[in-house]
Protein backbone atom coordinates (compact mmCIF):
# COMPACT_ATOMS: atom_id res chain seq x y z
CA UNK A 1 0.00 0.00 0.00
CA UNK A 2 1.54 3.62 -0.96
CA UNK A 3 1.18 6.43 1.28
CA UNK A 4 -0.29 9.67 1.50
CA UNK A 5 -0.73 11.99 0.16
CA UNK A 6 -2.65 10.23 -3.04
CA UNK A 7 -1.74 11.12 -6.56
CA UNK A 8 -4.74 13.79 -6.41
CA UNK A 9 -3.89 14.98 -3.97
CA UNK A 10 -0.37 15.73 -5.38
CA UNK A 11 -1.58 16.62 -8.46
CA UNK A 12 -3.93 19.13 -7.66
CA UNK A 13 -1.37 20.45 -5.03
CA UNK A 14 1.14 20.77 -8.37
CA UNK A 15 -2.07 22.77 -10.54
CA UNK A 16 -3.57 24.91 -8.34
CA UNK A 17 0.75 26.55 -7.44
CA UNK A 18 0.89 26.79 -11.13
CA UNK A 19 -2.96 28.15 -11.67
CA UNK A 20 -2.23 30.66 -8.58
CA UNK A 21 1.83 31.39 -8.32
CA UNK A 22 3.23 31.07 -11.95
CA UNK A 23 0.69 31.68 -14.33
CA UNK A 24 0.40 35.41 -13.50
CA UNK A 25 3.85 35.92 -13.55
CA UNK A 26 4.05 34.73 -17.28
CA UNK A 27 3.16 35.67 -20.77
CA UNK A 28 2.61 35.43 -24.29
CA UNK A 29 3.00 32.16 -25.79
CA UNK A 30 4.06 30.14 -23.04
CA UNK A 31 1.42 31.65 -20.89
CA UNK A 32 -1.02 29.89 -23.20
CA UNK A 33 0.97 26.34 -22.82
CA UNK A 34 0.67 27.01 -19.08
CA UNK A 35 -3.14 27.32 -19.06
CA UNK A 36 -3.17 24.38 -21.05
CA UNK A 37 -0.71 22.23 -18.84
CA UNK A 38 -3.05 23.10 -15.65
CA UNK A 39 -6.48 22.19 -18.16
CA UNK A 40 -4.45 19.18 -18.62
CA UNK A 41 -3.80 18.78 -15.00
CA UNK A 42 -7.46 19.28 -13.63
CA UNK A 43 -8.40 16.77 -16.27
CA UNK A 44 -6.18 14.02 -14.72
CA UNK A 45 -7.72 15.13 -11.21
CA UNK A 46 -11.32 14.36 -12.99
CA UNK A 47 -10.28 10.87 -14.38
CA UNK A 48 -8.83 10.10 -11.01
CA UNK A 49 -12.18 10.93 -9.13
CA UNK A 50 -14.73 9.98 -11.92
CA UNK A 51 -13.48 7.33 -14.27
CA UNK A 52 -13.89 4.06 -11.99
CA UNK A 53 -17.18 4.37 -11.00
CA UNK A 54 -18.24 5.46 -14.81
CA UNK A 55 -16.62 2.48 -16.06
CA UNK A 56 -17.92 0.12 -13.95
CA UNK A 57 -21.43 1.43 -14.65
CA UNK A 58 -20.20 1.42 -18.93
CA UNK A 59 -19.57 -1.92 -18.58
CA UNK A 60 -22.44 -3.23 -16.80
CA UNK A 61 -24.45 -1.70 -19.24
CA UNK A 62 -22.73 -2.89 -22.31
CA UNK A 63 -22.20 -6.88 -21.14
CA UNK A 64 -26.44 -6.21 -20.62
CA UNK A 65 -26.86 -4.86 -24.21
CA UNK A 66 -24.20 -7.49 -25.87
CA UNK A 67 -25.02 -10.63 -23.34
CA UNK A 68 -21.50 -11.25 -23.40
CA UNK A 69 -18.02 -10.54 -21.40
CA UNK A 70 -15.12 -8.77 -21.30
CA UNK A 71 -13.06 -6.06 -21.01
CA UNK A 72 -13.86 -2.50 -21.28
CA UNK A 73 -12.00 -2.35 -24.41
CA UNK A 74 -13.37 -5.40 -26.32
CA UNK A 75 -17.50 -4.56 -25.18
CA UNK A 76 -16.43 -1.42 -27.04
CA UNK A 77 -15.31 -3.26 -29.69
CA UNK A 78 -18.06 -5.39 -29.94
CA UNK A 79 -20.70 -2.76 -29.56
CA UNK A 80 -18.82 -1.14 -32.45
CA UNK A 81 -18.99 -4.28 -34.78
CA UNK A 82 -22.74 -4.48 -34.05
CA UNK A 83 -23.52 -0.86 -34.67
CA UNK A 84 -21.22 -1.30 -38.40
CA UNK A 85 -22.96 -4.01 -39.16
CA UNK A 86 -26.76 -2.73 -38.19
CA UNK A 87 -27.13 -5.32 -35.70
CA UNK A 88 -27.81 -2.86 -33.17
CA UNK A 89 -29.10 0.41 -33.84
CA UNK A 90 -30.85 3.36 -32.63
CA UNK A 91 -34.11 0.83 -32.28
CA UNK A 92 -32.58 -1.33 -30.04
CA UNK A 93 -33.67 -0.76 -26.14
CA UNK A 94 -30.86 0.50 -24.27
CA UNK A 95 -28.40 1.40 -26.63
CA UNK A 96 -29.39 5.43 -27.28
CA UNK A 97 -29.35 5.35 -23.56
CA UNK A 98 -26.13 3.82 -23.45
CA UNK A 99 -24.51 5.33 -25.72
CA UNK A 100 -25.59 9.18 -23.91
CA UNK A 101 -24.39 7.86 -20.11
CA UNK A 102 -21.11 6.80 -21.76
CA UNK A 103 -20.86 9.94 -23.41
CA UNK A 104 -22.02 11.91 -20.50
CA UNK A 105 -19.70 10.63 -18.57
CA UNK A 106 -16.82 11.12 -21.08
CA UNK A 107 -17.23 15.20 -21.03
CA UNK A 108 -17.41 15.14 -17.41
CA UNK A 109 -14.06 13.88 -17.04
CA UNK A 110 -12.97 15.46 -20.70
CA UNK A 111 -14.55 19.29 -21.20
CA UNK A 112 -17.32 20.04 -18.24
CA UNK A 113 -17.36 23.55 -19.47
CA UNK A 114 -18.36 22.23 -23.22
CA UNK A 115 -21.59 24.48 -23.65
CA UNK A 116 -23.16 21.42 -25.74
CA UNK A 117 -22.45 19.14 -21.91
CA UNK A 118 -24.01 21.45 -19.67
CA UNK A 119 -27.15 21.92 -22.04
CA UNK A 120 -27.45 18.28 -21.35
CA UNK A 121 -26.92 18.17 -17.71
CA UNK A 122 -29.40 20.95 -17.47
CA UNK A 123 -31.72 18.86 -19.33
CA UNK A 124 -31.58 15.85 -17.49
CA UNK A 125 -31.76 17.80 -14.27
CA UNK A 126 -35.30 19.08 -15.67
CA UNK A 127 -36.74 15.79 -16.84
CA UNK B 1 17.44 36.26 -41.37
CA UNK B 2 14.78 35.98 -43.20
CA UNK B 3 14.30 39.57 -44.10
CA UNK B 4 17.61 39.55 -46.16
CA UNK B 5 15.45 36.59 -48.14
CA UNK B 6 12.39 38.70 -47.99
CA UNK B 7 14.20 42.11 -49.11
CA UNK B 8 15.74 40.96 -52.15
CA UNK B 9 12.80 38.77 -53.03
CA UNK B 10 10.45 42.05 -52.60
CA UNK B 11 12.49 44.33 -54.23
CA UNK B 12 11.98 42.07 -57.77
CA UNK B 13 8.35 42.33 -57.48
CA UNK B 14 7.85 45.85 -56.45
CA UNK B 15 10.43 48.54 -57.53
CA UNK B 16 11.44 51.05 -55.41
CA UNK B 17 10.95 48.67 -51.94
CA UNK B 18 13.94 49.36 -49.74
CA UNK B 19 13.68 46.63 -47.35
CA UNK B 20 11.41 44.68 -44.81
CA UNK B 21 11.08 45.15 -41.52
CA UNK B 22 9.21 43.61 -38.72
CA UNK B 23 8.76 39.22 -39.50
CA UNK B 24 7.36 37.88 -37.14
CA UNK B 25 6.29 33.31 -37.84
CA UNK B 26 2.14 33.76 -37.08
CA UNK B 27 2.21 29.72 -37.11
CA UNK B 28 3.26 26.90 -38.89
CA UNK B 29 4.27 23.41 -38.21
CA UNK B 30 7.47 21.89 -40.09
CA UNK B 31 5.88 21.65 -42.88
CA UNK B 32 4.52 25.00 -43.67
CA UNK B 33 4.65 28.28 -42.07
CA UNK B 34 3.22 31.80 -42.18
CA UNK B 35 4.95 35.19 -41.69
CA UNK B 36 3.95 38.47 -41.50
CA UNK B 37 6.02 41.50 -42.48
CA UNK B 38 6.23 45.16 -43.79
CA UNK B 39 7.52 46.19 -46.93
CA UNK B 40 9.21 49.78 -46.55
CA UNK B 41 8.08 51.23 -49.92
CA UNK B 42 8.81 55.42 -50.06
CA UNK B 43 5.04 55.83 -51.09
CA UNK B 44 4.33 53.95 -47.71
CA UNK B 45 4.49 50.71 -45.82
CA UNK B 46 2.60 47.57 -47.08
CA UNK B 47 1.76 45.16 -44.30
CA UNK B 48 2.09 41.72 -46.29
CA UNK B 49 1.78 37.74 -45.47
CA UNK B 50 4.49 34.95 -46.29
CA UNK B 51 2.51 31.65 -46.87
CA UNK B 52 5.16 28.82 -47.68
CA UNK B 53 6.68 25.69 -47.11
CA UNK B 54 10.71 25.87 -46.88
CA UNK B 55 13.16 25.00 -48.97
CA UNK B 56 13.10 21.33 -49.10
CA UNK B 57 9.33 21.14 -47.44
CA UNK B 58 7.85 21.06 -51.34
CA UNK B 59 5.62 18.02 -50.75
CA UNK B 60 2.19 18.59 -49.73
CA UNK B 61 0.09 15.94 -47.80
CA UNK B 62 -3.22 14.44 -49.88
CA UNK B 63 -5.80 16.53 -49.21
CA UNK B 64 -3.86 19.81 -49.42
CA UNK B 65 -4.49 21.73 -52.73
CA UNK B 66 -0.87 22.98 -52.63
CA UNK B 67 0.19 26.24 -52.30
CA UNK B 68 0.40 27.01 -56.30
CA UNK B 69 -3.67 26.82 -56.33
CA UNK B 70 -3.73 28.41 -52.82
CA UNK B 71 -2.09 31.27 -54.45
CA UNK B 72 -4.77 30.99 -57.41
CA UNK B 73 -8.15 30.73 -56.10
CA UNK B 74 -6.87 33.94 -53.59
CA UNK B 75 -6.62 36.07 -56.62
CA UNK B 76 -8.97 34.38 -58.75
CA UNK B 77 -11.43 35.27 -55.43
CA UNK B 78 -9.92 38.76 -55.46
CA UNK B 79 -10.68 39.68 -58.92
CA UNK B 80 -13.97 38.35 -58.18
CA UNK B 81 -14.75 40.98 -55.89
CA UNK B 82 -14.35 38.71 -53.20
CA UNK B 83 -13.17 39.37 -49.93
CA UNK B 84 -9.85 37.72 -50.26
CA UNK B 85 -6.03 39.43 -50.18
CA UNK B 86 -4.39 40.27 -52.88
CA UNK B 87 -1.49 37.74 -54.22
CA UNK B 88 1.94 40.19 -54.20
CA UNK B 89 3.96 37.52 -55.83
CA UNK B 90 4.21 33.90 -56.04
CA UNK B 91 7.71 32.44 -55.12
CA UNK B 92 10.52 31.54 -57.34
CA UNK B 93 12.33 28.49 -56.08
CA UNK B 94 15.90 30.78 -57.31
CA UNK B 95 14.61 32.68 -54.04
CA UNK B 96 15.23 31.00 -51.59
CA UNK B 97 12.25 31.22 -49.64
CA UNK B 98 11.01 28.15 -50.84
CA UNK B 99 7.88 27.32 -52.14
CA UNK B 100 4.46 29.62 -51.61
CA UNK B 101 3.55 33.01 -51.97
CA UNK B 102 2.89 36.41 -50.46
CA UNK B 103 0.09 38.32 -50.12
CA UNK B 104 -1.27 41.62 -48.54
CA UNK B 105 -2.34 41.91 -44.69
CA UNK B 106 -5.89 42.25 -44.33
CA UNK B 107 -6.17 43.87 -41.31
CA UNK B 108 -8.82 42.25 -38.67
CA UNK B 109 -9.68 39.09 -36.10
CA UNK B 110 -9.65 35.62 -37.27
CA UNK B 111 -10.28 34.29 -33.09
CA UNK B 112 -13.33 33.20 -33.00
CA UNK B 113 -13.69 33.96 -29.25
CA UNK B 114 -12.76 37.53 -29.71
CA UNK B 115 -14.89 38.05 -32.66
CA UNK B 116 -18.15 36.19 -30.86
CA UNK B 117 -17.38 38.57 -27.63
CA UNK B 118 -15.65 42.15 -27.75
CA UNK B 119 -17.88 45.09 -28.43
CA UNK B 120 -15.91 46.12 -31.37
CA UNK B 121 -17.69 43.17 -33.06
CA UNK B 122 -20.98 43.84 -31.50
CA UNK B 123 -22.19 45.86 -35.07
CA UNK B 124 -20.74 43.06 -37.17
CA UNK B 125 -22.13 40.10 -35.55
CA UNK B 126 -25.45 39.74 -36.41
CA UNK B 127 -24.13 40.71 -40.40
CA UNK B 128 -22.53 37.83 -40.55
CA UNK B 129 -24.16 34.87 -41.39
CA UNK B 130 -26.22 36.50 -44.29
CA UNK B 131 -22.43 38.19 -45.64
CA UNK B 132 -20.81 34.74 -45.06
CA UNK B 133 -23.93 33.19 -46.96
CA UNK B 134 -23.05 35.68 -49.87
CA UNK B 135 -19.38 35.00 -50.07
CA UNK B 136 -20.15 31.27 -50.03
CA UNK B 137 -22.10 31.49 -53.01
CA UNK B 138 -19.32 33.83 -54.53
CA UNK B 139 -16.81 31.07 -54.00
CA UNK B 140 -19.06 28.43 -55.92
CA UNK B 141 -19.83 31.07 -58.94
CA UNK B 142 -16.06 30.83 -59.98
CA UNK B 143 -15.57 30.34 -63.20
CA UNK B 144 -14.56 26.57 -63.63
CA UNK B 145 -12.61 26.87 -66.69
CA UNK B 146 -10.33 29.31 -64.96
CA UNK B 147 -9.69 27.04 -61.69
CA UNK B 148 -6.34 25.12 -60.63
CA UNK B 149 -6.26 21.25 -60.35
CA UNK B 150 -7.88 19.74 -57.46
CA UNK B 151 -8.80 16.72 -55.72
CA UNK B 152 -12.35 15.95 -56.59
CA UNK B 153 -14.78 14.70 -53.64
CA UNK B 154 -18.17 13.31 -53.61
CA UNK B 155 -20.21 12.35 -49.81
CA UNK B 156 -19.32 8.36 -50.94
CA UNK B 157 -15.97 9.17 -51.30
CA UNK B 158 -15.63 11.38 -47.81
CA UNK B 159 -17.39 9.14 -45.74
CA UNK B 160 -14.76 6.21 -47.09
CA UNK B 161 -11.82 8.49 -46.18
CA UNK B 162 -13.18 9.32 -42.84
CA UNK B 163 -14.06 5.69 -42.04
CA UNK B 164 -10.10 4.40 -42.98
CA UNK B 165 -8.84 7.05 -41.12
CA UNK B 166 -11.22 6.09 -37.38
CA UNK B 167 -10.23 2.41 -38.17
CA UNK B 168 -7.00 3.22 -38.72
CA UNK B 169 -6.47 4.20 -34.86
CA UNK B 170 -7.68 0.94 -33.49
CA UNK B 171 -9.71 2.43 -31.07
CA UNK B 172 -13.54 1.44 -30.27
CA UNK B 173 -15.82 4.76 -30.43
CA UNK B 174 -19.71 3.41 -30.71
CA UNK B 175 -20.61 6.61 -31.66
CA UNK B 176 -18.59 7.18 -34.47
CA UNK B 177 -19.93 3.62 -35.60
CA UNK B 178 -22.84 5.08 -35.19
CA UNK B 179 -22.16 8.13 -37.51
CA UNK B 180 -20.58 6.38 -40.19
CA UNK B 181 -23.83 4.10 -40.12
CA UNK B 182 -26.21 7.32 -40.57
CA UNK B 183 -23.63 8.86 -43.13
CA UNK B 184 -23.93 5.70 -45.51
CA UNK B 185 -27.76 5.46 -44.44
CA UNK B 186 -28.20 8.96 -45.31
CA UNK B 187 -25.39 9.78 -48.33
CA UNK B 188 -27.38 11.93 -50.55
CA UNK B 189 -25.36 10.75 -53.72
CA UNK B 190 -23.34 12.81 -55.73
CA UNK B 191 -24.70 16.76 -56.29
CA UNK B 192 -26.33 17.77 -59.31
CA UNK B 193 -23.57 20.20 -59.61
CA UNK B 194 -20.53 20.17 -58.92
CA UNK B 195 -18.57 23.73 -58.28
CA UNK B 196 -15.08 24.52 -56.22
CA UNK B 197 -15.87 23.86 -52.30
CA UNK B 198 -13.52 26.10 -50.06
CA UNK B 199 -13.09 23.29 -47.89
CA UNK B 200 -12.28 24.82 -44.28
CA UNK B 201 -14.72 27.91 -44.51
CA UNK B 202 -14.93 28.31 -40.31
CA UNK B 203 -13.74 30.64 -37.90
CA UNK B 204 -9.63 30.99 -37.76
CA UNK B 205 -10.20 31.28 -41.88
CA UNK B 206 -12.01 34.33 -41.52
CA UNK B 207 -10.63 38.09 -41.10
CA UNK B 208 -13.55 39.63 -39.59
CA UNK B 209 -13.77 43.36 -39.18
CA UNK B 210 -16.04 45.86 -36.81
CA UNK B 211 -17.87 46.05 -40.41
CA UNK B 212 -18.39 42.55 -40.82
CA UNK B 213 -16.12 40.26 -43.34
CA UNK B 214 -13.13 41.28 -44.64
CA UNK B 215 -11.04 38.01 -46.15
CA UNK B 216 -11.49 34.21 -46.44
CA UNK B 217 -8.17 32.74 -46.43
CA UNK B 218 -6.50 29.19 -46.48
CA UNK B 219 -7.48 27.45 -48.93
CA UNK B 220 -5.14 24.13 -48.52
CA UNK B 221 -8.76 22.13 -48.55
CA UNK B 222 -10.22 23.67 -51.77
CA UNK B 223 -11.84 21.18 -54.04
CA UNK B 224 -14.27 20.04 -56.03
CA UNK B 225 -17.93 18.74 -54.72
CA UNK B 226 -20.79 19.56 -53.54
CA UNK B 227 -21.25 23.18 -52.78
CA UNK B 228 -23.61 22.46 -49.77
CA UNK B 229 -20.53 21.16 -47.78
CA UNK B 230 -19.16 24.90 -47.41
CA UNK B 231 -22.17 25.64 -45.91
CA UNK B 232 -22.55 22.27 -43.21
CA UNK B 233 -19.29 22.75 -41.91
CA UNK B 234 -19.48 26.37 -40.63
CA UNK B 235 -22.83 25.21 -39.04
CA UNK B 236 -20.79 22.51 -37.41
CA UNK B 237 -21.06 22.97 -33.42
CA UNK B 238 -17.34 23.27 -32.57
CA UNK B 239 -16.87 26.55 -34.31
CA UNK B 240 -19.89 27.93 -32.22
CA UNK B 241 -17.69 28.80 -29.32
CA UNK B 242 -20.33 27.94 -26.62
CA UNK B 243 -22.88 30.24 -28.21
CA UNK B 244 -24.59 27.01 -29.24
CA UNK B 245 -27.85 28.16 -30.31
CA UNK B 246 -26.58 30.23 -33.18
CA UNK B 247 -25.64 27.72 -35.61
CA UNK B 248 -23.38 29.76 -38.07
CA UNK B 249 -20.51 29.89 -36.42
CA UNK B 250 -22.13 30.93 -33.04
CA UNK B 251 -23.40 34.51 -34.38
CA UNK B 252 -26.16 33.54 -36.39
CA UNK B 253 -28.84 31.20 -37.96
CA UNK B 254 -29.02 29.00 -40.53
CA UNK B 255 -31.84 31.12 -41.91
CA UNK B 256 -29.68 34.38 -42.81
CA UNK B 257 -26.57 31.80 -44.04
CA UNK B 258 -29.06 30.91 -46.74
CA UNK B 259 -30.64 34.07 -47.28
CA UNK B 260 -27.89 35.27 -48.04
CA UNK B 261 -26.65 32.32 -50.09
CA UNK B 262 -30.10 32.65 -52.47
CA UNK B 263 -29.20 36.58 -52.58
CA UNK B 264 -26.94 35.55 -55.68
CA UNK B 265 -29.59 33.28 -57.40
CA UNK B 266 -27.77 29.99 -56.01
CA UNK B 267 -30.43 27.70 -54.13
CA UNK B 268 -29.64 26.01 -50.77
CA UNK B 269 -30.53 21.86 -50.64
CA UNK B 270 -30.97 22.12 -46.48
CA UNK B 271 -31.05 18.56 -46.50
CA UNK B 272 -27.86 17.92 -47.80
CA UNK B 273 -26.74 20.55 -45.37
CA UNK B 274 -27.53 19.15 -42.64
CA UNK B 275 -26.06 15.68 -43.76
CA UNK B 276 -22.24 17.65 -44.37
CA UNK B 277 -23.30 19.26 -40.32
CA UNK B 278 -23.18 15.34 -39.44
CA UNK B 279 -20.20 14.55 -41.91
CA UNK B 280 -18.09 17.71 -40.63
CA UNK B 281 -18.86 16.71 -37.12
CA UNK B 282 -17.10 13.36 -37.15
CA UNK B 283 -14.13 14.80 -39.19
CA UNK B 284 -13.96 17.22 -36.65
CA UNK B 285 -14.12 14.26 -33.75
CA UNK B 286 -11.65 12.33 -36.58
CA UNK B 287 -9.19 14.86 -36.57
CA UNK B 288 -9.04 15.26 -32.87
CA UNK B 289 -8.10 11.27 -32.60
CA UNK B 290 -5.49 12.17 -35.21
CA UNK B 291 -3.68 14.70 -33.27
CA UNK B 292 -3.86 12.32 -30.19
CA UNK B 293 -1.69 10.01 -32.95
CA UNK B 294 0.47 12.44 -34.02
CA UNK B 295 1.06 13.31 -30.09
CA UNK B 296 1.80 9.84 -29.29
CA UNK B 297 4.11 8.76 -32.47
CA UNK B 298 5.23 11.64 -34.46
CA UNK B 299 8.06 13.93 -33.54
CA UNK B 300 5.39 16.63 -31.92
CA UNK B 301 5.41 15.52 -28.36
CA UNK B 302 3.32 18.69 -27.10
CA UNK B 303 0.49 19.56 -24.77
CA UNK B 304 -1.84 21.09 -26.71
CA UNK B 305 -2.06 17.87 -29.58
CA UNK B 306 -2.48 15.84 -26.44
CA UNK B 307 -5.19 17.72 -24.83
CA UNK B 308 -6.81 18.11 -28.21
CA UNK B 309 -6.92 14.49 -28.25
CA UNK B 310 -9.34 14.41 -25.14
CA UNK B 311 -11.72 16.73 -27.38
CA UNK B 312 -13.07 14.09 -29.53
CA UNK B 313 -15.97 13.46 -26.80
CA UNK B 314 -17.15 17.40 -27.26
CA UNK B 315 -17.63 15.62 -30.99
CA UNK B 316 -19.70 12.65 -29.28
CA UNK B 317 -21.96 14.76 -27.71
CA UNK B 318 -22.50 16.79 -30.71
CA UNK B 319 -23.14 13.76 -32.81
CA UNK B 320 -25.79 12.34 -30.72
CA UNK B 321 -27.14 16.04 -30.33
CA UNK B 322 -27.85 15.49 -33.60
CA UNK B 323 -28.69 11.92 -34.09
CA UNK B 324 -29.90 10.72 -31.00
CA UNK B 325 -31.89 13.95 -29.34
CA UNK B 326 -33.54 13.40 -25.93
CA UNK B 327 -36.72 14.20 -25.38
CA UNK B 328 -37.31 18.06 -24.41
Amino acid sequence: MQDEPTPNELIKAVADFLRSEIAPAIEGHNAFKLRVGINALDLVIRQLTLAQAADAAEAARLQKLLGTDGSLFELNRALSEKIAKGEIDLQTPGLAEHLWQTTMDKLAVDQPNYASYKREIGTASKS
Amino acid sequence: MIEAELARCVASFRPGATGVTGAAKLSGGASQETWTFDIVHPDGTIGAILRRAPPGFGAAPSRAAGLDAEASLMQLAHDAGLPSPRVLHVLNPEEGLGTGFIMARVEGETIARKILRDEQFAKARPLLARQLGKVAAGIHGLPAAKLPKLRQMTATKEIGDLEREYRSFDWPRPVFELALRWLRDHDPGPSDEVTLVHGDFRHGNLIIGPDGVRAVLDWELAHFGDPMEDLGWICVNSWRFGEIDKPVGGFGSREELFAGYEETGRKVDPVRVMFWEVMGTLRWGVMCCGMMQRFRTGPDHSMERAMIGRRASETEIDLLRLLAPRGR
